[in-house]
């Protein structure tokens, strides 16, 4: 392995190294910061980063060099340079959530997974931008300005993990954490042509993102590739005593799906060993080309209306192609409460982000504005001054819906519906099918500015919004260009069965091969 | 008087802290009297990214408050958001209960109507939240200072039907529901401290009139005596609104202790939209029926069964029995006494007599008493088998609270034993006839009322130590 293709290089590439003392974390730390250098990173140029200190990140590198030296394994991610999106807490750098109202705030603790990825070596370099509080599909919604697409500088990444997809699709990191409430991983990984995976609600510890939906929002992680999503979601997934929402379900060893074989019924000893750190990253072999055997793909039409962008839809028709060549049957399904995705979503989101952002009140930390006209004034000018426009909008949409008088019509008819739409993956799980296919967006990347319409905006979740209200993962893999812009396929499995939807991926990732990124 | 054409309809709403070592979501201590803002950590300061994890110790203790209650615990019972700003109030919302509470459909026991009906007060339900914290507006000039020790403190709210009529029936209430707790264990109930407090619901209707009147809400009441007065008071009020034509209006009061009156509230709570909807951070809760029976099964005796029973094994009255079980911990004391010694009536003439003094004298708690009920007991053996008279036990006592030794001890020690020998008894009689010529001539030639005098003479010579039995035989057998 050498640094000089450090862009190429997968977190199972650099792991081994670093953790063999051949290459030294140091070495990374500098590879990171001169890729996120010589791609333009910073605020004036591509915007990806918020937040960076490269000598404290080569200080970290150099103890844990010593730790190496000292005999210590540092974990399976060791020395793999990694970005946070600013809305998940972490010590020295700032949490910001792309706000004004948290200029500059640096959390006192750190979340469970930013925790977990250190404990198995990762080195955490950034903190990118987004859209503010997670609020969008473009990272235009931050108040450090937009992200822009690394792929084409015109457009915009995605949102609102923008930052993080631009990160892992400019050779920045490897993996990125993203979160997720309705598409924020997936939408911006199909805009940058990366991997971008949200697990199973629960799957991942929520302990220090800072919220918006609680009931929706879900960790993710970005990847340069299925494998690199697949390592990052392993060393950060699994029950934290500190989320009550998490859950205590038994995490399988992701990378052995690449093995191209169902989820190993018992628990082996040593892979348990591997997930943990002791052991070296065993690279599973690639899938072959008939690795799909026996599996059933599921299109559910709702999905492929007839207003699909036809290059899109030729680029899904192309995937589903291949998933019949490795021995896949691909089986026409409907999941008929899906067109009411958007505006259930809409309807909740809001109503727990009214009440989530309501700490943010100028007392304890953060921005306050106090024209010293008594409390209220102070609160209206805080949170008039340190919100920017989505944010106002959806807290007085959520505050509105939970109004009394309203509540039964909006969120309590919502959640229903939301059962609803749950109950439909569920019907189609228990139907005989192992995996949904769909587009993840309904068109490519767009120009910056393009979209002023908040409710235009909200469209490009039509796709993803729906894993989010059922609770199941879904992973978003490049599957083509159109204008030399990324198209997603996405693929949805039943609740906590990642496995699955990593063997699809990676059977997918290596069925199209360089023709993922054409 | 106007109120004799209106009837009082009162509801009271309970907040109790729960005896609790941590908070209701967070490992944060529950202490009172830390220095302001020690007991905080990132969740109970609402910072970016924390989050609640419920105690489940504070769940064991509303269980058994609703089960003492009589309420029906409900299998699964969901956490909701109360959404309002307050600098107090971190989050911007508090965890409560709204929907789907704990546990509904209790009642308390109060007492019997003159008719012997009983007396009872319904529990419309019982539910979990979390305590704000503390604003200090008297601490810095034009500066309100906040305190989050309190900041997520568990409580338990109790609401009650609107069944009181009277404040003094209210007062019976709260009496009743903090006795309840006590034995309960699960809350010091202290309003001093802060651990209950109570705001009550008030209307007036003409009396047989089933529709209630406008209600309003009065708050800030410190003692259970300052929820009478401030009833009786805003009842006044409403009554003479109604008739000077007036109407009631629905708000919220703050009860003025030294003016003994009420006033409006600076903020107009009657308007919060609480936008109250399930906390998506909890899971609801759900308990199962096996270990809800197993808590209801471990419940200990309550105030009113306990009443009853000491009432009849005892042979003691109604008002002895109050006196006893006011305190828990009296109560058992008492019984421990009583059933060592045998004998009820003299455990309650000294636990209520000579205990209570002492115990007033050292302001210490029945719990900590250093005579302990065996000792106790065999004091008042000792009495009841004659070897020291009861003018000699209350010097026998006075030396065990001193000293902690057990009175047979001290009575040897201090040669209390009670004396009967005729020869040592004439000599005392003898002499106190000689230093007291006047009475004992009065008495010798009739005057039967002195002997009790003589008495207390011969008693205070022998230092308590004469049979007093034999004194009297022997002076009526002179002066016979």
């Amino acid at each position: 392995m050498s640094v000089d293709n450090y862009t190429q290089l997968g977190a199972a590439q650099i792991a081994p190294g670093v953790r063999a003392g051949k290459t030294s974390p140091a070495e990374m730390i500098r590879a990171s910061f001169k890729r996120a250098a010589d791609i333009g990173g910073g605020p004036d140029e591509l915007n990806i980063i918020l937040h960076a200190d490269e000598n404290a990140s080569l200080e970290e590198a150099e103890q844990m060099q010593a730790r190496i030296q000292s005999g210590t394994d540092i974990g399976v991610l060791a020395g793999v340079p990694v970005a946070i999106k600013d809305n998940i807490a972490s010590l020295g750098l700032p949490t910001t959530c792309g706000s004004k109202i948290l200029r500059g705030y640096v959390s006192p603790f750190e979340a469970t997974a930013v925790a977990r990825l250190r404990a198995n070596g990762a080195l955490i370099v950034a903190k990118t931008n987004m859209d503010e509080f997670a609020m969008g599909s473009s990272t235009e919604n931050s108040a450090y300005g937009p992200t822009r697409n690394p792929l084409d500088v015109r457009c915009v990444p995605g949102g609102s993990s923008g930052g993080s997809a631009a990160a892992v699709a400019a050779g920045i990191t490897p993996i990125a954490l993203g979160s997720e409430t309705g598409g924020s991983v997936r939408q911006p990984a199909a805009f940058c042509g990366v991997v971008g995976v949200k697990p199973s609600y629960g799957r991942v510890s929520r302990y220090g993102l800072v919220a918006f939906a609680s009931s929706l929002d879900q960790i993710g992680v970005l990847g340069r590739t299925v494998d690199d999503a697949a390592l990052g979601l392993e060393s950060i997934a699994g029950f934290d005593k500190l989320d009550s929402t998490s859950s205590d379900a038994d995490v399988p060893i992701y990378r052995l799906a690449a093995l191209g074989k169902p989820a190993p019924e018992a628990r082996n000893p040593d892979t348990e060993a591997i997930r943990i750190g002791r052991s070296p990253v065993p690279l599973p072999p690639p899938p072959g080309p008939t690795t799909l055997e026996g599996v059933v793909i599921g299109k559910p039409k709702e999905y492929f209306p007839d207003s699909l962008d036809p290059d899109i839809r030729r680029m899904c028709d192309r995937a589903l192609d291949r998933f019949r060549s490795m021995g896949a049957t691909v089986r026409e399904i409907s999941l008929p409460r899906s067109p009411l995705a958007i505006p259930v979503y809409y309807i909740l989101a809001p109503a727990e982000a009214s009440s989530n952002l309501a700490r943010f009140d100028g007392v304890r930390y953060g921005l306050r504005v106090d024209p010293g006209k008594g409390l209220k004034a102070m609160y209206e000018a805080t949170r008039s001054e340190g919100f920017g426009p989505e944010v106002t909008r959806r807290i007085l949409l959520g505050t509105y819906v939970l109004s009394a008088g309203y509540y039964d019509a909006y969120y309590k008819k919502a959640q229903a519906v939301r059962t609803l739409i749950a109950d439909d993956f569920r019907a189609v799980f228990t139907s005989g099918v192992h995996a949904i296919f769909t587009p993840t967006t309904p068109t490519t990347a767009f120009p910056i500015g393009a979209i002023s319409d908040p409710y235009e905006m909200y469209l490009n979740d039509i796709f993803t919004v729906t894993a989010n209200l059922a609770g199941v993962p879904a992973i978003s893999v490049p599957i083509g260009r159109v204008r030399r812009l990324p198209v997603g396929g996405q693929i949805i499995t039943a609740h906590f069965d990642e496995y699955a939807m990593f063997r699809v991926a990676y059977a997918l990732e290596a069925g199209l091969g360089a023709e993922a990124h054409q | 008087m106007s109120s004799g054409r209106y009837e009082m309809v009162v509801g009271l709403e309970v907040h109790v802290q729960l005896k609790t070592r941590t908070k209701a979501f967070c490992g944060c201590s529950t202490d009172f009297g830390a220095p302001p803002n020690a007991n905080v950590c990132p969740v109970c300061l609402a910072l970016p990214g924390a989050l609640p994890v419920l105690n489940e110790h504070a769940v064991e203790l509303a269980v058994r408050a609703a089960l003492g209650l009589g309420c029906r615990i409900d299998p699964i019972s969901v956490f909701a958001r109360k959404n309002y700003f307050y600098p107090d109030l971190p989050k911007g919302y508090q965890i409560s209960q709204f929907d789907q509470p704990l546990a509904t459909g209790g009642s308390v026991f109060v007492g019997q109507s003159e008719k012997g009906a009983e007396l009872r007060i319904g529990i419309t339900r019982l539910h979990m939240e979390e305590d704000a914290g503390k604003s200090i507006h008297d601490r810095y000039p034009g500066e309100t200072a906040i305190d989050l020790n309190r900041a997520g403190v568990p409580l338990i709210e109790i609401v009650s039907e609107p069944d009181i009529r009277t404040s003094a029936g209210a007062g019976a209430y709260l009496r009743t529901l903090k006795q309840i707790l006590q034995y309960l264990d699960v809350s010091d109930v202290s309003m001093e401290e802060g651990s209950l407090r109570v705001d009550a619901n008030i209307s007036v209707r003409p009396p047989g009139q089933a529709k209630l009147g406008t209600k309003t809400e009065v708050k800030n009441m410190n003692s259970f005596s300052a929820v009478e007065k401030a009833l009786d008071s805003e009842f006044a009020r409403q009554c003479a609104l109604l008739d000077s034509g007036g109407m009631v209006e629905q708000q919220t009061l703050l009860w003025d202790g030294a003016r003994e009156t009420v006033r409006p509230s600076r903020t107009k709570e009657g308007s919060h939209d609480y936008r109250y909807f399930p906390e998506p951070d909890l899971r609801p809760l759900m308990l199962d029926s096996k270990w809800v029976d197993h808590m209801r099964k471990d419940l200990p005796e309550l105030p009113a069964a306990r009443k009853t029973r000491l009432a009849t094994e005892y042979g003691l009255s109604v008002v002895e029995v109050e006196q006893l079980t006011a305190d828990p911990a009296l109560a058992e004391y008492f019984e421990e006494v009583a059933r060592a010694a045998g004998d009820g009536k003299a455990a309650y003439n000294w636990v209520m007599g000579e205990v209570q003094v002492a115990l007033r004298t050292s302001s210490e708690e029945i719990g900590r008493f250093r005579v302990r009920p065996a000792d106790l007991a065999q004091l008042i053996k000792l009495v009841r088998d004659g070897t020291i008279s009861h003018t000699a036990a209350k010097r026998v006592f006075a030396q065990m609270v001193a000293t902690g030794k057990p009175a047979a001890q001290v009575a040897a020690d201090e040669g209390l034993a009670q004396v009967g020998d005729e020869g040592a008894i004439a000599t005392w009689v003898d002499e106190v006839l000689n230093e007291h010529p006047g009475e004992a001539a009065r008495y010798l030639a009739g005057e039967k009322k002195l002997q009790g005098v003589l008495v207390g003479f011969v008693m205070k010579k022998s230092k308590g130590r004469a049979d007093p039995k034999r004194v009297n035989q022997l002076l009526s057998s002179r002066g016979g």
